[in-house]
């Protein structure tokens, strides 16, 4: 027996299964994100006034790379486009069209991916430094010559590690100071990196910018992270319909545009989320 | 609602966040920033006008399918 309304609409709702299926997905969807977005305002408003690093528990501003954000979100925006319009090549019966729209989709899903990974090496090799006499930098350690690495988990520095591993002490090139949003660099202000030899036993706290390390990176990278999650599932489920799953479109036409149809409201909301996420955390 | 309504409402979200950039990197430049400041909201405005042509022509080109 055939379910009813796979793919040839309702007519009380004028919706089949797979529609209205996708849109209670989506509602789940909402309450995650934003459970996630409420947990971040409330971090952020209910942090100690002042400038971190100075003040350590104050939230940090500037420290994400607005540039490759804005890149990013252009990304986005440009696979939202191709996926609409594989969806329209569809339904005008075009299907070289449709698979060559998707392929841009995709192409955007994994440079999206691949600069969001640059953005996080860029944080997981970056710096909190603070030392017993009251001096904060931020910046890049070297410790017996080399540079802690991303993709090598192990190479995360913190003083406990310092010390089991018996490192005397580290070369640190710390940032130059950073004006405040909407402020100039004051005359004469350096802007060069200072590359300086620490002992570690003058260290108080070392750490990279990662989750234990700020309240700011924890929600940052859950929130970030668990959107790219999404990217990713979303991109994988786009390959498999431009690819293994086209040949479905000789045997069904009208199921088919209506499965990219519901994959291309999954893709939007992803991408409406991040259209959010990206003002919250990277310009406010 | 449909692809194509997501669709409207994506870009009508997207051209606030173009406007949103634009109002702050011209913010940022009339308190002292930078050329680079301006350069941003400059463009910034112009990816909002663009989004609002694209949609339109958008709505347009696909009239003929339903918002539900």
């Amino acid at each position: 027996m055939e379910i009813p309304y796979t793919y040839k609409p309702r007519p009380d709702t004028g919706l089949y299964n797979a529609k209205v299926g996708i849109w209670l997905f989506l509602a789940s969807e909402i309450m995650l994100f934003g459970a996630l977005f409420s947990s971040y305002i409330l971090l952020r408003v209910t942090s100690p006034a002042g400038e971190w690093p100075m003040v350590e528990k104050a939230w940090p501003h500037g420290l994400l790379n607005i540039p490759i954000g804005t890149f990013n979100t252009a990304v986005l925006i440009t696979s939202s486009v191709t996926v609409v319009l594989a969806w329209a090549a569809l339904k005008m019966n075009q299907f070289g069209k449709f698979r060559i729209y998707m392929v841009i989709t995709l192409l955007c899903a994994f440079g999206f991916l691949g600069i969001k990974s640059f953005e996080y090496n860029e944080k997981f090799t970056h710096y909190e430094l603070r030392l017993k006499n009251g001096q904060v930098h931020t910046g890049h350690i070297e410790v017996n010559g080399k540079h802690a690495g991303f993709w090598d988990f192990g190479s995360i520095y913190n003083l406990e590690r310092l010390g089991k591993e018996q490192v005397k002490e580290i070369s640190f090139t710390a940032d130059p100071a950073k004006p405040k949003p909407g402020e100039k660099h004051a005359e004469g202000a350096s802007h060069e990196h200072k590359k300086m030899t620490v002992k570690v036993e003058e260290i108080s706290k070392l750490d990279a910018f990662i989750l234990r390390n700020h309240t700011f990176f924890a929600i940052y990278f859950v929130v970030t992270a668990l959107h790219g999650l999404h990217v990713l599932g979303g991109a994988l489920v786009l390959g498999y319909f431009a690819f293994p799953g086209a040949k479905f479109w000789k045997k069904n036409p009208e199921q088919f545009t209506n499965r990219i149809e519901v994959a291309g409201l999954f893709w939007h909301f992803v991408d409406l989320v991040w259209i959010f996420l990206f003002p919250v955390v990277y310009l406010l | 609602m449909s692809l194509k309504a997501f669709h409207v409402v994506f870009i009508a979200a997207s051209v606030s966040l173009a406007a949103v950039m634009a109002a702050w990197a011209l913010g940022n430049w009339r308190s002292g920033g930078s050329p680079a400041d301006l350069a941003w909201g400059v463009g910034s405005s112009i990816a909002a006008v663009g989004l609002i042509a694209y949609g339109a022509v958008f709505i347009r080109k696909l009239r003929h399918i339903s918002y539900l």
